[in-house]
């Protein structure tokens, strides 16, 4: 066995660049301050003439690019395959856009909310909603924002499902209405014609560019196609509502159904815009005014249609709905959400929640994670003691014995360290489980009765004696390696002066020892918080680690913000620990066996 | 003092009892498992009473002894229990055996100085033992599960016919349902392809970076350095988990931008992640080979009128080729045996071993995984093997060790 360590600082003897550079550079202080009685004069020139030092300096500036011209591929390499991934998962642990971009109107009006009063939101933030709703919920994405919201409060997720599924029926209150009095609201080409400019009139073309971003964030593509529709300035400023919410669904039928805007009935939600610019105050003044395509109708549709529409404000249809959406703490949670970043995954990572009213506890039954960063740290520290324990004194024999026999039984060390992980696991659990191997040889030798077999797997003992197993060889290389050069003659010198074995061996040896101890317990330490695979098949519930909640998250929950905060708070554990180890040993020292 | 002749303990107030309290101790097992502990003990007792008596006192020569301890004990093994019985007491007798003439000759005090007292010499022979019981937990795992693997039956634990040596309870089974499974042999074929790519992207750019990291003048080198171990340093769940997220967009580009296929972007992802993942091990093992690298060798070549890459295959790549290789073998490990990034990122139809064994030892628990296990310990030892004499090789061309 030999420690296997990289390159520290090259101690070449040939003399190199920099050497000539010092040396030129001395040189030409010599010049600046002439010295006394010697006559020489102008710099030291290189033989093609130039100034030594400016030479030496471009040789020198030449091979720190050939350095890294080697590097390089590899660094970059690196820098985009796996820091990149890092700094991505670092992103998403406080990335909150979701919010936002799914209801972007309601976030914007929830702001003035007080959430500590007791009122509901006004009317204003519950049309806003409905309108931000209607358009995610036609693009399929009020579930997902519904699934991110559940995590903060339980019950979001069915209420933003359920009500996604009957908006429409808010919107055919006021379309049968209208439908009732003239047939004409029926007619796609009607609707495209007076909601939109042929080119004579101003148009508003920054609306419909502006749902076109809208839809970018919603679903996450850009969409360049023609979408075939210029909004009217003149309708716009009459109905804007209406405006607002036909252009949201031209936008979305041309771009994400691919079908041509004049030909689609518009959706319920642009009635039920209708029907609020019809009723809004001061709505027959601007119609009278107005001139445009549809004047008649809208003028009719105002006399006519408008005194029947039923008496319903949005918030009424939301709160019909579903009684939650009357609920103090599912508006404190979208609004406590709102923002684009949010430190929420960290808090929900240490069991506090982000509220409306602040940051709080979570309820009792909900704190976890606390208890398994605890239970990480726990059993990583039992892991790394007993690998000190059964570590040291092999080490210790290995480094004393004649060099022969220690590369013998070396090879009992090495063959587990280059053994499978998931081979030393499985033999865990082929021994350790009730009918097996372990089990079996104690019922035999009559220790154990046949009914009353240990339970050693899928517990904290199970996990701590395979990981111990798996991690002993990183605890007995760096140790074998730092006792390999202590020199016995200390030892020898404390005992012919009179120490007894055990004081020549704890004063003298052991304190010598010291930097492989620490060494290999942050090495160890290290691998065991992080592990994820033995505790995953022998760990059973009581024996899991924080990573296994990590892998959960991906895989099962789906929350990934708060797999990504998990993830930063054990990376800057480790990050914290390494750089101790850096103190401590150094990374160039890092040995391999 | 090596040489000093070592006095004989006494007989009968030493050896002989020692003898018998070892005697006494496998007694009580075997006697506990046939129905009687007291029985057992005594039996126990007087049998490596009597044993130690008679070697000592009348079979000088060591072998003979020892030889005819075992022919002994394994016939009285067989005539009582069977092939398990010769089995289990032929190996109490070698233990018996050897034990009275390590006593006897007083070998025990042979690595000692003589001046040792009593109480050192017993501390010195506990920590013999108690060594000797860490490495029987190091490797006596792996050891089990090879004869395991050969069960007749489906059962993770030795069958009452394995025990007997009944050839009925061991068959090639499980090694068969390895290689006539699609699903094993799916695997085994991913992870085949997956990790020489793998090793071949972090050798190559490694070794490429480990001699520009080993030039006098590097700027940053300490940073650099740590980002480029930092994959082995940052916990595989959390590469895993950057890497599920960062991966997943980069595969849907891949697939969207260049038109590559699915599965191709699948094996891509994991080539990559794995390659990232194995780049430590080259960069540490090439740099720990270069240090003793003579600078003036390329110099030389240089002089000759050899150009850069001529210089580099010609005298710097033979002379570092232990350390590339060994810092291959570990990138090819690493990747050969990884599974949680292969979880995150990989899809199903890039299922590799240790994915499948994962799979077989959560879900549905499955012997063929031993069978596999067996054959991957093979592969370990075989690796460990070429390291080593890798390792050797290159101490004797730098010169470093005689060995």
């Amino acid at each position: 066995m030999s420690k296997l360590s990289s390159t520290g600082e090259q101690t070449a003897d040939a003399p190199t660049p920099e050497d000539a550079f010092h040396e030129s550079a001395t040189l030409e202080g010599r010049d600046k301050e002439p010295p006394h009685g010697s006559g020489e004069g102008g710099p030291v020139l290189a033989a093609d003439g130039t100034p030594l030092k400016r030479s030496l300096q471009r040789a020198l500036r030449r091979e720190k690019l050939r350095a890294l011209g080697l590097i390089a591929p590899l660094l970059i390499f690196v820098l985009v395959t796996f820091i990149a991934p890092i700094a991505d998962m670092l992103f998403r642990s406080v990335e909150n856009q979701i919010v936002s971009d799914t209801l972007p109107e309601t976030t914007a009006t929830l702001q003035s909310w007080d959430s500590a009063g007791d009122d509901l939101p006004p009317e204003a933030v519950f049309e806003a909603l409905y309108y931000d709703l209607f358009l995610a919920s036609e693009a399929k994405r009020h579930t997902r924002l519904g699934t991110r919201l559940n995590y903060e409060e339980t019950g979001l997720s069915s209420l933003f499902r359920s009500t996604g599924r009957s908006l429409d029926d808010y919107g055919e209150l006021f379309q049968d209405v209208l439908e009732d009095h003239d047939e004409i609201w029926e007619s796609a080409g009607f609707w495209y014609e007076m909601m939109g400019t042929t080119g004579d009139e101003p148009g508003q073309p920054e609306l419909i560019e502006a749902q076109r971003d809208r839809l970018e964030a919603l679903t996450g593509e850009r969409q360049t196609g023609e979408i075939g529709f210029v909004p009217a300035a003149a309708i716009g400023e009459v109905l804007p509502r209406t405006a607002d919410a036909y252009a949201a669904f031209a936008a979305y039928a041309a771009l994400e159904d691919g079908d041509t805007v004049a030909e689609e009935e518009p959706w319920e939600a642009v009635f039920a815009a209708l029907a609020s610019d019809l009723r809004r105050d001061g709505a027959a003044e601007a119609i009278a005014g107005y001139d445009g395509d549809g004047a008649e109708e809208l003028q009719a549709a105002l006399e006519q249609a408008v005194p029947e529409f039923p008496e319903t404000t949005y918030r009424e249809f939301f709160l019909e709905e579903d009684e939650d959406w009357g609920s103090l703490d599912a508006w404190g949670t979208i609004q406590a959400y709102s923002p684009s970043f949010t430190p929420g995954y960290f808090l929900n990572a240490v069991d506090l929640e982000l509220t409306a009213d602040g940051v709080s506890a979570k309820p009792e039954g909900q704190q976890i994670y606390v208890l398994l960063f605890q239970r990480t740290l726990f059993m990583s520290l039992v892991i790394m003691g007993s690998c000190v324990l059964l570590g040291y004194p092999v080490a210790y024999l290995l480094s004393n014995l004649p060099m022969r026999v220690s590369n013998l039984l070396m090879i009992l060390v090495l063959l587990p360290f280059w053994t499978s992980l998931l081979v030393r696991t499985s033999a865990w659990k082929v021994l350790l489980q009730q009918q097996g191997v372990i089990n079996d040889i104690l019922v035999w030798l009559g220790l154990v009765a046949d009914d009353a077999r240990l339970v050693m797997i899928n517990n904290q003992f199970g996990t701590i004696v395979a990981m111990t197993h798996i991690l002993l060889p990183f605890m007995i290389l760096p140790l074998y390696s730092v006792m390999k050069t202590i020199p016995p003659s200390y030892v020898r010198a404390a005992k012919s002066l009179g120490a007894t074995p055990w004081t020549s061996f704890w004063r003298v040896y052991f304190p010598q020892s010291i930097p492989g101890i620490g060494a290999g317990c942050i090495l160890v330490f290290i691998l065991a918080i992080g592990y994820y695979i033995t505790p995953e098949l022998v760990g059973g519930t009581t024996g899991t680690f924080i990573s296994n909640r990590i892998a959960y998250h991906i895989s099962s929950s789906l929350n990934w913000g708060l797999a990504a905060a998990l993830g930063t708070i054990l990376l800057a554990v480790v990050l914290i620990l390494y750089w101790v180890y850096d103190k401590i040993v150094g990374i160039d020292n890092v040995s391999l066996g | 003092m090596q040489t000093m002749p070592i006095p004989r303990p006494p007989l009968v107030s030493f050896t002989v009892p020692m003898v018998a309290a070892l005697g006494a101790f496998f007694g009580l097992f075997v006697g506990i498992a046939n129905g009687s502990g007291i029985l057992g003990l005594a039996i126990g007792a007087v049998a490596g009473a009597a044993l130690a008596y008679g070697l000592a006192s009348y079979v000088e020569d060591k072998r003979t002894g020892r030889l005819v301890t075992i022919a002994v004990f394994a016939i009285v093994g067989l005539i009582l229990g069977g092939v398990a019985g010769l089995v289990v007491l032929a190996v109490i007798g070698f233990v018996l055996g050897w034990a009275v003439y390590w006593l006897d000759r007083g070998t025990y005090r042979s690595t000692i100085p003589p001046y040792a007292k009593s109480g050192e010499v017993l501390w010195h022979n506990t920590y013999k033992f108690i060594c000797g019981l860490i490495f029987f937990f190091l490797i006596a795992p792996i050891l089990t599960i090879i004869p395991l693997s050969f069960n007749a039956e489906n059962f993770f634990t030795f069958t009452p016919e394995m025990l007997s040596f009944d050839p009925d309870g061991y068959s090639l089974k499980h090694y068969r349902d390895f290689f006539g499974t699609s699903d094993w042999q799916l695997a085994l074929r991913n992870s085949l392809i997956i990790a020489p790519f793998a090793t071949l992207i972090s050798v190559s750019l490694g070794t490429l970076a480990a001699i520009g990291l080993s030039q006098t003048h590097v700027p940053f080198r300490r940073p650099i350095m740590a980002i480029l171990i930092s994959p082995m340093i940052v916990p595989l769940i959390i590469s895993a988990t950057g890497m599920f997220f960062f991966y997943s967009t980069l595969g849907n580009w891949l697939e969207a931008n260049l038109g590559f296929s699915q599965s191709f972007v699948g094996y891509v992802k994991i080539i990559l992640a794995h390659g990232v993942l194995g780049v430590p091990f080259v960069i540490i093992t090439v740099t720990a080979t270069l240090v003793g690298f003579d600078d003036s060798l390329t110099r030389a070549s240089a002089n000759m009128g050899a150009g850069p890459v001529r210089t580099f295959f010609k005298v710097q790549m033979p002379l570092i080729l232990p350390g590339v290789i060994s810092g291959g073998l570990f990138a090819f490990i690493t990747s050969f045996d990884e599974v949680v990034v292969v979880l995150f990122v990989g899809a199903a139809a890039q299922k590799t071993l240790p994915w499948q064994m994962f799979i077989g030892l959560r879900e549905q628990i499955s012997p063929t995984i031993l069978a596999v296990a067996t054959i991957l310990v093979v592969i370990s030892i075989l690796l460990l093997t070429t390291v080593e004499l890798l390792r050797r090789r290159s101490e004797r061309i730098r010169g470093m060790s005689p060995g």
